[in-house]
């Protein structure tokens, strides 16, 4: 397994149908929020078409590894049972540690990387990214 | 959200909001992050508006919508009040470095 990246803030990570739209959600919680919180996106399947695929999530969520957690980000239907099939495989000690937010992919991770970014637990950042309200 | 509690010693202050788009979404998070370093309690409110709001909410203060022109009013209560008031005021004053 890789190394932790940080272990001061949970991490986010972004899952979208599209690589287009997780590299833009990702430039803009980077923009707004700032770098102290680790995010790692992944859009698109392996010919460049929509779609989501499981060894990328996994791949995405290990390289933001962090032990106060990551919190997940998805857009539709498959990037949120895909992105459920990776954190299963994580395996026992890593899985309990990934959420996924009941929030819209934009501005969840927004608000959750910015939760974050004061140090709060993984709970805390669910919270607040579920918790936006246009 | 704290009005029914007139025994707090506020301290307070405010800065009137240059950006054209007012208090939009990235000077919204960075009055979060910034009140967010300090341990008092900190609220924030547009000029005319009634309610105060937690300033280290996220979402309470992206909410907000306070209008180019307008003041923003700050208050806070805690060890460090003159503190985060004087830090959030700059804040302000700098146009939120954008």
């Amino acid at each position: 397994m890789t190394d932790p990246v940080s272990n001061k803030t949970v991490s986010i990570v972004i899952v979208s149908h599209s690589a287009d739209v997780a590299r833009g959600a990702g430039e803009m919680v980077r923009q707004m929020v700032g770098e102290e919180v680790a995010v790692a996106v992944c859009g698109g399947n392996p010919d460049g078409g929509l779609g989501t695929d499981v060894a990328a999530v996994m791949a995405a969520i290990k390289s933001v590894w962090s032990e106060k957690g990551v919190a997940v980000l998805v857009d539709l239907g498959g990037a949120e049972t895909n992105s459920e099939m990776a954190i299963e495989m994580l395996g026992p000690g890593r899985a309990e540690h990934v959420v996924i937010c009941n929030a819209p992919i934009v501005e969840g991770a927004v608000m959750a990387a910015t939760e974050a970014a004061g140090g709060s637990d993984l709970e805390t950042v669910r919270e607040t990214a579920e918790d936006f309200q246009a | 959200m704290t009005d029914a509690a007139p025994n707090i010693a506020w301290v307070t202050g405010a800065a009137v909001i240059r950006d054209e788009t007012g208090l939009h979404a990235r000077p919204a998070v960075k009055v979060t992050k910034l009140a967010r370093r300090f341990s008092s309690a900190v609220e924030i409110r547009g000029e005319g508006q009634e309610r105060w709001v937690n300033a280290k909410s996220p979402n309470a203060v992206m909410k907000l919508r306070a209008a180019h022109e307008a003041r923003l009013e700050i208050r806070a209560a805690g060890a460090d009040a003159g503190a985060v008031v004087a830090a959030l005021i700059a804040l302000v004053d700098r146009n939120f470095d954008d």
